[in-house]
């Protein structure tokens, strides 16, 4: 242990801590703006310079280790003058127009003015010296590099988490910037719309695009139906935007909230979750009888999952040639989008034309994979706009909901019914074991061999995790898989797609079906959820996406009534014509910089 | 104060027979050579300043296999140009220095990192290196030296982001801790010397630490080659032993009209001519890597201040903060000033931000400019302004 002393505070940490984790045990609070818990060390805004006894210069709170016999002063005039001059000096280069801005009050440069630089502006303007644009390419965020204070958390985003560099330090000095390969606008580059970066932004320089407005527009509309779907991650992630501690399940009180608001009919992503897992299950059940039993070559194995669209984008820019690996299933939001304006209008006496389809998610890049022009089945937009758990978040606050002291609700008939098994597809891992409770039931007729339905080996926050699940007492039809061992693999954060992918690339992978997710976490650590985030807020939210689970009645996705509904009335079976018409899709090859 | 005054003197040029001293340094143990660096108290000629012995001392200290020495030859400081002369001159002293250096720590790698714009020098270092590595593996050393290139970036001249830019990296400096002495160039325990510190700690083997340390002061031991530039009948590379003062240097190289002497270039400190006489060239008065550039009355201190902050603000790597907005806020703030803009005392503002940016930059960049600015701004304030 390193003894040392803080604001004459004694304290003992591990080697290797540093200052400001050192500081935080004594609740001594040392303000930091490039460092992020998930993040490396980055040490380049100084907000967190202190004073050390003896040492020449300042040190950066957040990038110097523990020393024996350390002697800190964190609030010295010295340490505050320093202080007050580099927050002047990040507000003398960020085009401060706070009250227009839609991080205005998230934003924690404001925060950091507020507390350091109030009054007289000390130094001068230099905004005026640089011209910039606002980049409105991508159909997920928007980039205006004149809010950049150059912490560079997305940049180490979008390396560290997710392997891509789609973003990257450009120049030098005064012409520093966050660019993207030769300048190119966000749509035009390897760029996922993960929205990793855009949840890490300290200001408003990354943002998602927002479709507030149009969906109050719509809301507003008499002539207009208006459908929202709320995605399984959203539920365990809203209230931390409205006064609730991370990991508080909210599902009663948001739908009652969507009521309010003014949204037509209130359905869940959940559903067309469910009807996710009958279409990829039978899929990778059909891959692998034409692999093992029928010998087909053109078939591929291992099968992946096709719900999140940042991993998509990942796959079709980095490994084209292992797009034909990819489930041809949509993800649940464009499943649902393509039957909302189709059997759901049809049951309903609806004009589709006159039909919006909202989806409430907590990710960026689902606003892109709305736009993508495969993504029009129903003759029509499926899915009109996309808004995140942030802005729904924004728009209650707008409508003036008390929130909190809400009554819960229920969702609409008719693709309102869920299970257990889709709420989980918002954690990494819950696809995969929805689709296992399911494929294993069609190929044995028994419930899987885990304790409560629970697979447990699929779950928790490792990058990537594997397991192995023998097949015992096949159907007749399914013989063929009898005593088989079905490996899978799971993967979130796109680092770690990357670690699979080079496994399958050197053609070394021994798994059956894999299911990668952009984000860490899976979904409920999407780029579309509230900020802040962390490991440990990742982790509470997981922790509800699980006991939500457990509270449900039904836990199999085909147990759904409304999927057995569907399928009876309008789709035929799995994989049937009409599916693969709506539900089904294709990719393709993109430039990979 | 120890006081010496201007002398000449011929070490980094003198012709010496390599075979001979890499023999001798070869049949020393690494302590043995520490020792002799150490007694001899040469410190860094890059300009820092930090005794050379103790980091060869550190560096071998630590057990790890692979080590390496890296020459900086990435001379960028406006100003210099004696690095260059070295190496066209006595390329083998420095491959010479950094075989010691080897030897002394335990490394068997060496890097030469050479400035972008002297990669004319290159066809004929090569082949210097060529016949070098052939020598040095007749007396037995089992050390190679291999070339980088720098693009032109001057933050490239500081250690950590000289290894960021070997490693394929943008340039730009790290934390620190770790130093290079224990995570250097690849994550490996480095030796990081200037070209002509690699040259002197040759000599020093040479000559041996006593006859060495009779030159120069008790703070700034034996002599260093100057750079000596701008108001001067006689520009040019000079060696001259250390502990003169700026009036002693001014009367040797001066016009006649010297009215500041800007030494140790952009980021070292400005003399203006009423303290030449009580100011020391060396680590006890104002320190140098080499630049000496010599003003008269026809120049206009605002436009030499102006010209600094202008090649910082473009040469700053850009990650920190104070460097980055400092330098900027520094140029744009002069200008304003000169142009009646803002008032005068805006200076004592941009005073307490050059302080600022002395303490709470991240390297050695950003922490030196105030050394400029202030001295300028403090000793030619009518200059600014007016």
């Amino acid at each position: 242990m390193i003894n040392l002393s803080i604001n004459n505070q004694r304290v003992s940490v591990q080697p290797g801590t540093t200052v400001l984790e050192a500081a935080r045990k004594l609740n001594i609070n040392i303000p930091t703006l490039c460092n992020h818990p998930d993040l490396c060390v980055a040490g380049n805004c100084r907000v967190c310079v202190v004073e050390q006894t003896g040492a020449r210069t300042l040190i950066a709170a957040c990038a110097m280790p523990v020393a024996e016999g350390m002697d800190i002063q964190t609030n010295t005039l010295k340490v505050r003058n320093a202080r007050k001059h580099i927050v002047e000096l990040l507000l003398s280069e960020h085009r401060s127009d706070c009250t227009k801005c839609y991080k205005n009050q998230k934003c924690e440069l404001q925060a950091l003015a507020n507390e350091f630089a109030f009054g007289d502006t000390i130094f001068l303007d230099l905004t005026e010296d640089h011209p910039y644009t606002i980049d409105r390419s991508s159909p997920a965020f928007t980039k205006d590099d004149s809010k950049c204070i150059r912490c560079q958390r997305c940049v180490r985003t979008c390396f560290e988490l997710q392997h891509i560099s789609a973003i990257a330090v450009a120049n030098k000095g005064l012409h520093q910037k966050i660019s993207s390969f030769h300048d190119r606008p966000m749509s035009h580059v390897v760029c996922t719309n993960c929205g990793q970066c855009v949840n890490r932004c300290p200001t408003g320089a990354l943002v998602e695009k927002t479709y507030i407005d149009q969906v109050w527009d719509a809301i507003y509309d008499p002539d207009r139906h208006v459908v929202v779907q709320t995605a399984p991650a959203v539920r365990v992630a809203l209230g931390e935007d409205l006064g609730y501690d991370p990991g508080e399940r909210v599902t009663g009180k948001m739908v009652t909230a969507l009521r309010q608001l003014g949204f037509d009919s209130v359905l869940d992503t959940d559903f067309s979750a469910d009807l996710t897992i009958m279409e990829e299950g039978t899929e990778l059940l059909t891959r692998l009888k034409k692999v093992l039993v029928d010998g087909d070559k053109k078939t591929s194995i291992p099968m992946f999952t096709s719900c999140s669209p940042g991993w998509i984008k990942f796959i079709e820019h980095k490994y084209p040639e292992f797009l034909p690996n990819l489930s041809t299933c949509k993800s649940p939001q464009q499943m649902f989008g393509a039957l909302a304006k189709t059997y759901f209008a049809q049951k309903k006496k609806l004009d589709p034309s006159k039909l919006v389809s909202v989806s409430v998610m907590p990710c960026t890049a689902k606003k892109y994979e709305a736009d993508r022009p495969e993504m029009r089945a129903s003759g029509y937009k499926d899915i009109d706009y996309v808004l995140t758990t942030r802005e729904l978040a924004v728009m209650i606050k707008q409508a003036g909901i008390d929130f909190k002291n809400l009554e819960s609700s229920h969702y609409d008939s008719i693709m309102g019914d869920s299970t257990g098994a889709a709420v989980i597809f918002g954690a990494t891992g819950g696809v995969m074991e929805a689709a296992l409770r399911t494929a294993y039931e069609i190929v044995t007729g028994k419930e899987v061999p885990f304790t409560n339905l629970n697979i447990t080996p699929v779950r928790g926050m490792e990058g990537v995790k594997e397991a192995t699940i023998k097949i015992e007492g096949c159907k007749p039809e399914w013989k063929f898989l009898e005593g088989a061992e079905l490996k899978v693999a799971i993967a979130h954060g796109l680092v770690n797609a990357n670690k699979i992918m080079k496994q399958v690339r050197n053609g070394k992978s021994p798994y059956h079906f894999i299911e990668i997710m952009a984000c860490p976490g899976g979904c409920i650590g999407g780029g579309g959820q509230p900020i802040p985030t962390s490991m440990e807020i990742r982790k509470n939210r997981m922790k509800a996406i699980y006991s939500e689970d457990e509270h449900m009645v039904l836990r199999k996705s085909h147990e759904n009534p409304d999927v057995i509904g569907i399928y009876k009335e309008f789709l035929g079976k799995p994989n049937s014509h009409v599916s693969h018409e709506l539900l089904h899709t294709h990719y393709v090859e993109r430039e990979s910089y | 104060m120890e006081k010496k005054g201007l002398n000449k003197v011929d070490l980094i040029f003198e012709k010496v027979d390599p075979k001979e001293v890499l023999t001798m340094a070869y049949k020393m143990k690494s302590s043995e050579i520490i020792q002799k660096v150490l007694d001899s108290g040469l410190k860094g000629r890059g300009g820092a300043g930090f005794p050379t012995g103790l980091k060869w001392k550190y560096t071998a200290a630590v057990k790890e296999p692979e080590k390496y020495v890296v020459c900086n030859a990435d001379e960028g400081e406006p100003g210099t140009f004696k690095d260059r002369e070295i190496l066209d001159k006595v390329a083998y002293k420095v491959y010479g220095g950094m075989v010691i250096a080897g030897k002394a720590i335990g490394a068997k790698k060496g890097i030469v990192y050479l400035r972008g714009e002297y990669r004319f020098l290159l066809p004929q270092l090569m082949k210097e290196l060529e016949s070098f590595h052939k020598l040095i593996k007749e007396i037995g050393y089992d050390f190679k030296i291999n070339y980088c290139l720098g693009s032109g970036a001057y933050i490239c001249g500081e250690e950590s982001a000289l290894f960021e830019s070997v490693e394929g990296g943008r340039g730009e400096p790290r934390n620190k801790p770790p130093y290079p002495t224990t995570s250097g160039i690849f994550g490996k325990p480095t030796s990081i010397n200037n070209v002509e510190t690699l040259v002197t700690a040759m000599m020093i083997i040479k000559h041996g630490p006593e006859s060495y340390s009779q030159l120069g002061t008790k703070d700034s031991r034996g002599s260093k080659v100057f750079s000596i530039s701008g108001d001067t009948p006689t520009p040019g590379i000079f060696e001259l032993e250390l502990g003169m003062s700026v009036q002693e240097f001014v009367n040797e190289f001066g016009d006649g009209d010297t009215k500041a002497v800007q030494v140790g270039g952009a980021s070292g400190f400005c003399v203006p001519r009423k303290r030449f006489l009580q100011t020391v060239i060396g680590f006890e008065g104002v320190p140098t890597g080499g630049s000496m550039k010599l003003f008269n009355s026809s120049r206009s201190m605002y436009n030499v201040l102006h010209n600094y902050l202008d090649f910082f603000a473009e040469e700053s790597c850009g990650q920190c903060t104070p460097c980055r907005v400092g330098c900027q806020q520094l140029l744009k703030g002069v200008q304003k000033v000169k142009k009646g803009e803002v008032k005068s005392t805006y200076l004592n503002e941009l005073v307490k931000l050059a302080d600022t940016m002395k303490v709470a930059s991240k390297c050695g960049l950003g922490q030196s400019v105030g050394n400029a600015f202030r001295t300028i701004v403090e000793n030619f304030r009518e200059e600014i302004i007016y």
